[in-house]
């Protein structure tokens, strides 16, 4: 099967690739997917405490080209967000951008699912110590 | 200068040997005859390409050469052995018996007598692919017709001990059928010396043409017999209907001949290069895990797992190198490789594996390549999964709860 210039793109010169402290107050986690299904993606967000905004993004994943462009995509369009605008991407958008073939949606669902992951552990975060919060 | 991509997937199917090509192409032109024409010259010189090419595939098994039935492949030649012999012996029994690490043309024939009710044994493998002989001798029944084991595992390349084997089905009066797709002109075979009553073999993964393969079935004790799946002309003494296909026999006949003259050399060097490669990955690599048989196995098959690393990631960074996965991220169930299941493999392990099927026509030169080329991108993936830093800080990653999807 071949790859879409863009799944091509984003494995070969992956954005944002690395981890934030998981013990910021600032940064929200997600893990999804488990190794014996062959994908894992952690996914990491950093918000301005100010703007609430999401300011920077970072990823990490264990799978197949497709999983890595899908997370890869992900951390950039996460970037510059609200956590509810965030929370409104679509795997389907994924889909198209980097022209998934039907055998790699999930590749898609699991970076949608990684972006939740993270904005409900960074909101968890923040139920528990709301001085961290400045909004 | 190396070509690439370097081919290393030649437990798939390997490149047409020059000196076979050439035995074949005067078949596609002046001696196009049909070989069981029998009044004219036209048949007459094509009969006895086949013939030579009947007597050198039976050669490279010590079996006699009417002994041989071409067919399109393997995958015909095992239908044919096992359905051929479930339908020939259904009076005498129903059961037969084989392993979990068969290829699926071993495997899917088998299911399918089972869901018209016949009994099938899958027996399990050690943790290096075998059956031993003495689950095979466990597992007879007054029932058994037949055992199917296969020579050398595709994926793995274990070899199992046909001999062993061959002996008990003797003992028991059960037919011996083994799939020796991968193990022919790689290692010795010997029908006699290993009670082999059926045998399953292909031409394009021995150097010859594909869409070709022959069915040895045993003419004495005992003396073997099938039930046709293709009616039709009664080519091949009955067993297999069919304008023979002039061009890949001969072609096959080739093949065979080279592997049965070259064999000793050719696994030598073969072995010299697994070797090189292993030693030149384990040195560079830490976390990486040899699958199927230390010892017993083919000698150009070498199949290792890159923790932390998922198999067709690897496979979209190194381009250059032409391997294959026992991820199945492609397929729509998810799930490795059965065979590396079979092993007792975690799944994490079985979707990090790669084949690296070495054969005739690889050299030094791109071993080195591939070392380089597959150290440098199991280490950018390393990089970036976040098993390998979990690894790293010391996290045992069976004890994570993991969010299966």
């Amino acid at each position: 099967m071949a790859y879409s210039t863009k799944v091509l793109e984003h494995y070969n010169n992956p954005r944002n690739v690395g981890s934030f402290d998981k013990d910021d107050p600032m940064v929200g986690t997600g893990i999804v997917g488990a190794p014996e299904c062959g994908d894992v993606m952690k996914l990491q967000i950093k918000v301005n405490p100010l703007t609430g905004l999401i300011e920077d993004a970072k990823f990490k994943t264990f799978g197949c080209g497709s999983a890595i462009a899908s997370s890869s995509l992900a951390t950039e369009w996460v970037k510059g967000k609200s956590l509810d605008d965030a929370l409104g991407i679509r795997n389907t958008e994924i889909v198209e951008e980097l022209a998934l073939p039907p055998v790699k949606v999930h590749c898609s669902v699991l970076a949608e699912d990684a972006i939740k992951a993270a904005i409900k552990n960074l909101q968890e975060k923040q139920a528990n110590s709301p001085q961290a919060v400045n909004s | 200068m190396i070509k690439l991509p370097v081919y290393l997937d030649n437990n798939s199917t390997t490149r047409t040997d020059p000196r076979v090509l050439e035995v074949m192409l005067p078949y596609f032109t002046e001696k196009f005859g049909n070989s069981a024409s029998r009044n004219h010259s036209y048949g007459w010189e094509t009969e006895e390409g086949v013939d030579l090419a009947r007597e050198q595939v039976a050669s490279v098994i010590n079996a006699s050469s009417k002994e041989i039935i071409f067919t399109s492949g393997a995958t015909e030649s095992n239908n044919l052995a096992i359905k051929g012999v479930a339908a020939m012996y259904r009076k005498k029994g129903n059961h037969i018996i084989t392993a979990a690490t068969e290829h699926k043309a071993v495997i899917d024939p088998c299911m399918r007598l089972e869901r018209d009710g016949g009994q099938v044994t899958f027996l399990p493998v050690d943790k290096h692919g075998l059956v031993s002989p003495q689950q095979v001798s466990d597992a007879i029944t007054d029932k058994t017709i037949l055992v199917s084991i296969m020579a050398a595992n595709n994926e793995i390349g274990t070899i199992h001990p046909l001999k062993e084997i061959g002996k008990i089905c003797k003992a028991k009066g059960v037919l011996f059928h083994t799939d020796a797709t991968q193990a022919i002109g790689k290692i010795p075979l010997d029908v006699e010396d290993m009670g082999i009553d059926l045998l399953s073999m292909s031409a394009h993964k021995m150097y010859g043409p594909k869409g070709v393969g022959a069915l040895f079935v045993r003419r004495k004790d005992p003396r073997v017999r099938i039930d046709a799946m293709l009616d039709g002309g009664g080519h091949e003494r009955g067993m297999r209907s069919g304008t023979l296909n002039v061009t890949g026999i001969v072609g096959m006949g080739m093949a065979a001949e080279i592997c049965r003259k070259e064999l000793a050399p050719e696994s030598e060097r073969l072995l010299k290069l697994r070797n090189r490669l292993h030693e030149g990955l384990t040195s560079k690599l830490e976390d990486i895990y040899l699958n199927g048989h230390p010892v017993q196995r083919l000698p150009g098959n070498l199949n290792i797992s890159f923790a932390f690393v998922e198999g067709e990631g690897l496979m979209m960074g190194i381009k250059d190198v032409a391997v294959s996965s026992g991820s199945a991220c492609t397929s729509a169930s998810l799930e490795p490789s059965y065979v590396l299941k079979a092993l007792g493999l975690g799944d994490e392990l079985a979707h990090s594996s790669i084949r690296f099927g070495i054969g005739r026509f690889n050299t030094e030169e791109e071993i080195d390549f591939v070392i380089n080329d597959v150290v440098r991108a199991v280490n950018h993936l390393r990089n970036m999964s976040p098993l390998y830093e979990m690894h790293r800080q010391g996290i045992d990653l069976k004890t994570v709860q993991w969010a299966a999807h």
